[in-house]
């Protein structure tokens, strides 16, 4: 008897800090955000329960404009930080052998040591108008002035593949590891050619990595401020830019949290159609990799 | 077995090195069209990497290796006509199993309409007709394993490789699919080289052997030839149960003759198939627990059968399996000694009794001794 008290002690007190933390800051802030987004000024002090703060963001076309290009561009890192992580993933998983593998693992990794504002500006001082790059253009003759690479989408996207590089390698390296090189072997003895070996076999066996990896990254991109904001400077128009001008800025909170919701349920959607489309489930993405 | 003059697979000393290490040593073999011939030696002889050399996942360092008479050297794996069973199978976990089987025939173009009938033959063929739907993981081990095998077959490969895909299932299923594996090659008709560490599964399923020892064939033959008539020593320890002495021959006529082994104990020989035995040569003896006769003390010698050789003992103790029942005899000179006996339940040897262990010179085989072996 005492014996099972004892093990369910141990259970509540275990369980505590997690349900802590996803009641005090997962469940309790987001209840406030909604409560807050639902909020009408009506006077100075005086607020009434009401859409308008929704009804704004859909009546206001840079809102959503906003929101759908953060979305595409997220979208497009994505893709991006895929097609040149899955060679990587697959080098590090498949043919390195086991030395150069923890190193090449470790590079990866060298990037996250330093904070993301240090990382923009590395990339500030390389490709601003007196930067690296473009003194270099310069000094070879091969530019005739100063070229500005900052302050553009595409120094954004570059920029936050970057940051986000490592978040899809991570997840596509484990499961490309637990794949029995035979499986490949196979395909290729049972006749087929390098491609659909690739398209066949090595992708779909590791879909949940890369859905994974897909969901991680897009929410990463989706979510960040300070690589758009650092390196797309005033035309950047990141979605999370609008969010902290309503916060801090303008002080309209009300607004600001509607941003916040409307933000969550984009990603979220998009998130759940990716699944749909991929075929795959969250349970047997994330929690597999 | 009929040995039609084509034969399906040919190597012509073959070779393959890794950097210094030299894995498969100038191997050659052929194997007649539609025989079951199996590869067996000790872990890391050579015989996965020569395995792999037909298949194309290596390319041998020299020598040739014919298919239907063609040389494939330079042919990708994906356009050999060989196709391999993986020792875990390798079954694509993300398709079902008619996915499975078909990969290969969509590689190949093959329309869909010829697919489904393909798919289902083979199916038939395997007895398994209602799993086409079902997930690889849904299946039992014996089930992948015939699945992974119609994968291949339903590509009419002119050879079937299969490295030791029995190696995972448990005692009771191995012993099933052994049977199983043997009636699927007649049914097929194909060539299957079968790669196995395990010279039970060598010996019940081939037509023909391969003993390979570091990298080297040390002899092929019918499972019978190279149990009754090994010729080396290597094979002679490696193929079932032995007793074996080391010693020297005392007289000799070259086939036969007198040896004295180091314990002191002086026997009748035979050499060895093929092998000529001089006076003075330092030798290995091997003799097969089930051809010495276990006879007690106190009872009649007489056997009947030329019993050359005899020796006093004392039981040790008695393995009890069954009809594969061992007796442990330690000899006056402290040796164990292992005989097969059969015991009815009834008045058998006890441990501590004291036995005569009698042998024919005609079963105690004879090899120079190699220094290396």
């Amino acid at each position: 008897m005492l014996q099972k008290d004892f093990k369910r002690l141990t259970l509540y007190l275990l369980f505590a800090p997690f349900a802590l933390w996803i009641i005090l800051l997962i469940i309790l802030p987001h209840i406030g955000m909604v409560a807050l987004s639902l909020r009408e000024k009506v006077a100075p002090r005086v607020y009434e329960f009401g859409f308008a703060n929704y009804l704004d963001f859909i009546n206001e076309p840079i809102y959503w404009n906003t929101l759908l290009r953060t979305g595409s561009m997220s979208l497009l890192v994505t893709a991006l930080a895929l097609i040149i992580g899955f060679p990587i993933a697959y080098y590090i998983a498949k043919l390195a052998s086991n030395r150069t593998r923890g190193a090449l693992f470790l590079l990866c990794l060298i990037p996250l040591w330093v904070s993301d504002l240090i990382r923009a500006f590395g990339w500030i001082l390389l490709l601003r108008e007196t930067g690296i790059i473009s003194s270099f253009l310069v000094w070879s003759g091969i530019a005739g002035q100063p070229i500005e690479f900052l302050y553009n989408d595409a120094a954004v996207i570059v920029g936050l593949v970057y940051t986000v590089m490592l978040f899809m390698i991570v997840p596509l390296v484990s499961t490309l590891d637990g794949m029995d090189n035979s499986m490949i072997e196979a395909g290729y003895n049972l006749g087929g050619n390098g491609f659909t070996v690739l398209r066949k076999i090595i992708v779909p066996y590791a879909m949940p990595g890369i859905v994974s990896g897909c969901i991680v990254t897009f929410m990463l991109t989706a979510g960040s401020y300070l690589t758009p904001i650092l390196l797309g400077g005033k035309n950047s128009s990141w979605f999370t830019e609008q969010i902290y001008n309503q916060f801090i800025t303008r002080f309209n909170w009300e607004a600001g949290a509607a941003f916040g919701i409307l933000l969550l349920l984009f990603t979220s959607v998009v998130i759940w159609l990716g699944l749909k489309l991929s075929g795959q489930t969250l349970a047997n993405t994330v929690a597999k990799s | 077995m009929t040995t039609s003059p084509m034969f399906d697979l040919e190597c012509i000393n073959i070779a393959k090195s890794f950097g210094a290490f030299r894995a498969v040593k100038d191997v050659s073999f052929n194997i007649p069209s539609g025989s079951f011939f199996s590869i067996l030696g000790p872990s890391g002889c050579g015989k996965t990497t020569l395995m792999r050399m037909i298949a194309g996942f290596e390319e041998p360092t020299g020598g040739d290796i014919q298919i239907k008479g063609k040389s494939v050297l330079g042919t990708p794996p994906n356009k050999r006509n060989v196709k391999m069973v993986f020792q875990h199978l390798a079954l694509f976990p993300m398709m079902n199993v008619f996915e499975n089987i078909a990969y290969g025939l969509r590689c190949n173009g093959v329309s869909n309409s010829e697919i489904k009938k393909k798919v289902h033959d083979v199916l038939e063929r395997i007895a398994l007709p209602d799993v086409a739907e079902r997930e690889i993981h849904q299946l039992s081990g014996g089930q992948k394993q015939r699945i992974a095998i119609a994968r291949c077959m339903v590509l009419d490969p002119d050879v079937l490789l299969l490295d030791e895909p029995l190696g995972a299932l448990d005692l009771k299923l191995r012993e099933q699919m052994k049977i199983e594996l043997k009636l699927l090659q007649h049914q097929f008709n194909t060539t299957f080289v079968y790669i196995t560490h395990d010279q039970s599964e060598a010996l019940v399923m081939s037509d023909n052997v391969a003993i390979m020892n570091q990298g080297r064939f040390e002899q092929i033959g019918t499972p019978q030839e190279l149990y009754h008539r090994p010729s080396t020593a290597f094979v002679a320890g490696f193929v079932g149960d032995s007793n074996r002495w080391s010693g020297k021959v005392k007289t000799s006529d070259g086939s036969g003759g007198k040896v004295a082994t180091e314990q002191g104990l002086e026997m009748a020989f035979t050499a060895a198939h093929g092998e000529t035995i001089r006076e003075g040569t330092e030798v290995d003896i091997f003799v097969r627990p089930e051809f010495i006769h276990t006879v007690r003390k106190t009872g009649s010698v007489g056997t009947g059968e030329a019993a050359d050789n005899s020796m006093d003992g004392v039981v040790d103790s008695l393995l009890f399996n069954g009809a594969n029942s061992r007796v442990l005899v330690r000899s006056a000179k402290g040796e164990l000694i292992e005989a097969d006996v059969t015991l009815t339940g009834n008045d058998d040897v006890k441990p501590g009794e004291e036995v005569s262990l009698v042998w024919s010179s005609k079963q105690a085989m004879c090899f120079a001794a190699q220094g290396a072996s």
